[in-house]
């Protein structure tokens, strides 16, 4: 229960950043913890007690890891999601370097006020 | 298990707070750094050795992108007047967030006990069907491919974004390319070719 509280905190922070920051970078820092406490909050949704890693080992029977693995599904689609957000935030970056040679400088407001 | 999984959540969330709340850019950076490989150590934990290695990597690739973001440019701290009004309110809205996610919680399975409803077929049968013995692999490239090529599209759209983003310059005007089609030399072509006498 706890664990999850703690990963929904962690989602809360990054978005408080994403809103309450003038910086881009940081805006951009917030997206990023967003993401990681998402990522682990479903990782924690599919961990079975005591459990094992769902790959098959030499000897293992098949039965066991049917009876004691952990949550595949989740895996699958976080491994998906993790790379998806580092093609996310090079393209957030590069956008942020195209504003930072326009205006010199990271602050949201004076790019804002420049737009006239 | 459920103790050292606690300390390390209190130890990403110390480091996002810093991340946050850290005036120098650098720093701010290094402190996602920190959470991010604190991350790949409970994914490592929690029984995902794939996602562990996919997360030091990503965050490796982070870093540097994030680094070379903040090393070339001017990271000073941005001062700014406080809006009261909007500081209040979005702390009010992050509590009731924080309120019903504790109450949304209670209801979740307990940690621990997955429902394992779609997964328990995949693990009984995934060895054979897709003769992966890693059955994660076997779920990402065999029984969920299509969100694969999915995946695929976005990352290299958004790889091309970035490169057209970044790209220094632009497209040559026409006129320049009608010129240089024909073999008309400039003014400055023809002073760079006699520069050597």
């Amino acid at each position: 229960m706890i664990l999850y509280f703690l990963a929904l905190v962690l989602f809360v922070m990054g978005l408080y950043c994403l809103v309450a920051k003038k910086n881009i970078i940081k805006k951009i820092i917030g997206i990023t913890i967003t993401e990681y406490s998402i990522n682990l909050f479903l990782i924690l949704l599919g961990y079975r007690s005591g459990g094992v890693a769902p790959i098959l080992l030499k000897g293992m029977p098949r039965s066991e890891i049917a009876l004691h693995s952990v949550d595949p599904l989740p895996q699958a689609l976080v491994l998906t999601s993790i790379v998806i957000g580092l093609g996310v935030l090079a393209l957030m970056v590069a956008i942020c370097l195209r504003l930072y040679e326009k205006y010199k400088t990271f602050d949201m407001s004076e790019i804002n006020e420049l737009r006239g | 298990m459920e103790l050292l999984l606690l300390i390390i959540l209190i130890f990403m969330i110390v480091g996002s707070i810093i991340a946050i709340e850290t005036k120098n850019l650098l720093s701010a950076v290094i402190s996602v750094g920190v959470v991010g490989f604190c991350l790949s150590i409970a994914f490592l934990i929690l029984g995902a050795p794939d996602i562990a290695i996919t997360q030091v990597v990503v965050e490796i690739l982070i870093l540097v992108i994030l680094i070379r973001a903040t090393i070339t440019t001017d990271n000073t701290a941005i001062e700014r007047h406080w809006d009261t009004f909007s500081f209040i309110s979005s702390l009010i809205f992050f509590g009731l967030f924080l309120v019903f996610a504790w109450l949304a919680v209670q209801e979740l399975p307990r940690f621990g006990e997955p429902l394992l409803r779609v997964s328990s077929d995949y693990l009984e049968t995934g060895p054979e069907k897709s003769g992966a013995t890693n059955i994660v692999t076997g779920i990402l490239l065999d029984f969920r491919a299509y969100d694969t090529i999915g995946e695929a599209t976005v990352l290299f759209t958004s790889i091309v974004g970035a490169f057209v983003i970044l790209r220094r310059r632009g497209r040559k005007h026409r006129k320049d390319m009608d010129r240089e089609k024909v073999g008309i030399l400039q003014d400055e072509d023809i002073k760079k070719d006699f520069r050597g006498f």
